[in-house]
């Protein structure tokens, strides 16, 4: 008995050992050009080869030893994953159920949390508050926003089943309206910001009218052209955008008109604290966090209305909803402009937040990740997507903390141009162990009676 | 019977997919209260027909009136607000949606407003779909599935209710078992039911009236025991193929 198991050891070590040689070789051969040589222009503008062996060679191991690890611990994961799927099917851990409110308890104490830490590392409230800075602002705020623009995403993309690569330009809608008619009006944020929803949301129907015809692959192309005819004509209409150069010294936004500034008019001075900028970020964080709290709200409150029901319906069967009454063409423009609202809502706030908006910042890249978001979180779920927002947008932010690689990798390392790497690694890597995104099966918007103990939950969809 | 009871009369129509004709000079009519059906061989352009009613694709000449309105250039979910509900071929029912779902889609014309008194008589139809109401459309059995795609249709109250091949792919058990269920409905209330059907000695046993259907043309019409009597029809339909 015994002589077998170690035979079948013997001969899993042996298929693990030829398979890392082989990734080994693969990776050798891969990598070789690409990352064992180097060219760089000297001085004298001549081209000089540089060799990066011991690079190459952490490549490679790297590639041989994981592969090794993976094919050698296969058969005990295999086993150890027929036990837990036992184990899970039994229920959803309490944690599970209540993860969405934890979650958002966790997310209003945040600014708080982090000045306690760091007012109890720093020994003072003062230093705590200004080093909270980075933090709220860094991962609070702009984790938010993008939260916020892949919720926004998700009504179109992961509701309404419509491939938008161009959804950026939405947000570069929003942030420009508030631009530029705080600019030249004068108007304050708080008009602004509704007004920039609408504007965005006309854009939206007008590029829903064209497209209404289209579907999957072509709807998708035609709305990355859009996307960069917004981008092109704000780089291209200088006499009103300034182009390239951006508009700059946006007005921030205040606390009901309460406005930010160090004056005796400022909320420091209302308040009788002391001068500080971390206020307006803390501000700005509990404003983005409402607005994408507003997103998740009317997303739900949607979902369970007519419209969000057909839209649901239009993803799955188009036909089958125009023969049941549905028009699908006022859903398809009802979902494209509530989509674009809610980014025309976020580029506002950002550009209340930069005080700078140029056409750099609505690139096609960003229509990518926020649409990464919406897959890897899984198609429709609000809490799997903020999860891969925080994920992907609180990567990047840490891989610029992480000055310790520099010690390995020497001390020209940047982590952060490794960040589209990482980006993609990560996404294989979900899409390999969970194809429907971090929660991934749609949780129904009704339901009769209680549930019952075995739902839809455990049997395998027949469909997408 | 005179064309101007009909409930629904489809007169003259031809329809086309591109340049290639796939109806062509078709009349048919439904009078209220009736079961007709409509049989003919694979591609014969019976499912095509159903399509037309609801305007995809349009048909090119000819007119189709419902109650007296003409519905030929009407848009698809204005023809379905005048009360007409389709069970379509391949059940096209909502896979991700929970049963319970996919009865709401049907009956949201009315905003759900008669939702609970609709679903009971849904699921005293098929009780089986009352165990299965938190379940996905998908995960459902074939027969489950043509079930659910009948209840949808029956949410939208409709006063004609078109049928595609709802026998399709099933086990004649439950083949019986719907077409049980869709000649109670029509007694009980008197709900007017267009059936296309392969499965010509079931939908003639069932319906009042038929309509042959080869190759776009009306070939035959009559009432039902005529057509089951037919030599034609047995020849073609009928021998060799009984369920």
């Amino acid at each position: 008995m015994a002589d077998v198991q170690n035979t079948e050891r013997d001969s899993v070590f042996a298929k693990a050992l030829k398979e890392g040689i082989i990734s080994g070789a693969i990776a050798l051969g891969l990598f070789c050009l690409i990352v064992g040589f180097r060219t760089e222009q000297n001085i004298r503008n001549e081209l000089i080869l540089t060799q990066r062996w011991g690079l190459l060679a952490i490549f490679v191991l790297v590639a041989a030893v994981g592969r090794f690890l993976v094919t050698y611990t296969a058969p005990m994961r295999a086993e150890r994953k027929k036990l837990h799927k036992v184990a899970e099917a039994r229920e959803p851990s309490a944690f599970r159920k209540s993860f969405p409110k934890i979650g958002l308890g966790l997310l209003f104490l945040y600014p708080a949390l982090v000045v306690l830490i760091l007012s109890a590392y720093q020994g003072s409230m003062m230093g705590g508050l200004q080093a909270s800075l980075k933090y709220v602002d860094n991962f609070g705020i702009q984790i938010l926003i993008y939260v916020m623009l892949a919720w926004g995403l998700n009504i179109v993309v992961g509701l309404a089943g419509l491939l938008d690569l161009g959804y950026v330009a939405f947000y570069a809608v929003g942030a420009y309206s508030y631009a530029l008619l705080s600019a030249h009006f004068g108007l304050s944020f708080w008009l602004l910001l509704p007004m920039a929803g609408i504007f965005a949301a006309t854009w939206g129907i007008i590029l829903g009218f064209p497209v209404l015809r289209l579907r999957g692959d072509y709807l998708a192309i035609v709305t990355l052209a859009f996307g960069e005819i917004i981008r092109l004509v704000l780089i291209n209409w200088t006499a009103v955008t300034k182009g390239t150069f951006g508009i700059s010294g946006i007005a921030k936004a205040t606390l009901f008109g309460i406005p930010f500034t160090p004056g005796p008019t400022g909320f420091a001075a209302m308040f009788g604290l002391p001068n500080s900028g971390v206020y307006y970020k803390i501000f700005l964080y509990y404003l983005i966090l409402c607005l994408a709290l507003l997103t998740a709200w009317v997303t739900i409150r949607l979902r369970r209305m007519p419209v969000g029901r057909a839209w649901e319906a239009l993803r799955e069967d188009e036909i089958a909803c125009r023969s049941l009454g549905i028009n699908t063409t006022t859903t398809k423009l009802t979902a494209f402009a509530t989509g674009a609202m809610f980014g025309g809502f976020a580029g506002s706030f950002f550009a209340a937040r930069q005080g700078f908006v140029s056409p750099e910042s609505f690139v096609f890249l960003e229509s990518a990740i926020i649409l990464a978001m919406v897959v890897l979180g899984g198609m429709g779920s609000l809490v799997g997507i903020a999860i891969a927002a925080a994920v992907m947008i609180g990567g990047t932010e840490l891989l610029r903390e992480l000055e310790f690689l520099k010690l390995i990798f020497g001390p020209d390392f940047t982590p952060e141009l490794y960040r589209m790497l990482l980006f993609g690694l990560a996404m294989i890597v979900v899409m390999v162990w969970k194809p429907r995104g971090f929660a991934g099966s749609r949780e129904p918007s009704a339901f009769l009676h209680e549930r019952k103990m075995i739902s839809g939950e455990f049997t395998k969809e027949g469909h997408g | 019977m005179s064309q101007n009871q009909a409930l629904l009369s489809i007169e003259n129509v031809e329809t086309y997919y591109g340049n290639i004709r796939a109806l062509s000079g078709v009349t048919v009519h439904a009078n209220p209260g009736e079961i007709v059906t409509l049989i003919g061989a694979n591609g014969a352009g019976k499912s095509t027909l159903m399509m037309t009613i609801f305007g995809m694709p349009r048909a090119r000449t000819g007119r189709i009136v419902f109650d007296g309105t003409d519905i030929t250039q009407l848009p698809t979910h204005e023809i379905a607000r005048l009360r007409i509900a389709q069970s379509p071929e391949g059940r096209r029912i909502f896979p991700r949606m929970t049963v319970q779902e996919n009865l709401q889609m049907g009956a949201s014309l009315d905003n759900l407003k008669f939702f609970d008194e609709d679903s009971r008589m849904v699921f005293d139809l098929f009780p089986r779909l009352k165990e299965r109401i938190n379940q996905r459309g998908g995960t459902l059995s074939g027969g489950e599935q043509q079930m659910l795609a009948i209840g949808r249709a029956l949410m939208a109250r409709p006063r004609l209710l078109l049928l595609d091949e709802p026998s399709l792919g099933l086990a004649p058990l439950i083949i019986k078992h719907i077409f049980e269920a869709i000649k109670e409905l029509n007694k009980n209330t008197g709900l007017t039911v267009f059936l296309v059907e392969q499965n010509a000695f079931g939908a003639l046993k069932l319906a009042d009236r038929g309509y042959v259907m080869v190759n776009g043309i009306v070939t035959m019409s009559g009432s039902s025991a005529d057509l089951l009597a037919n030599p034609e029809v047995r020849a073609a339909y009928l021998e060799g193929g009984r369920h």
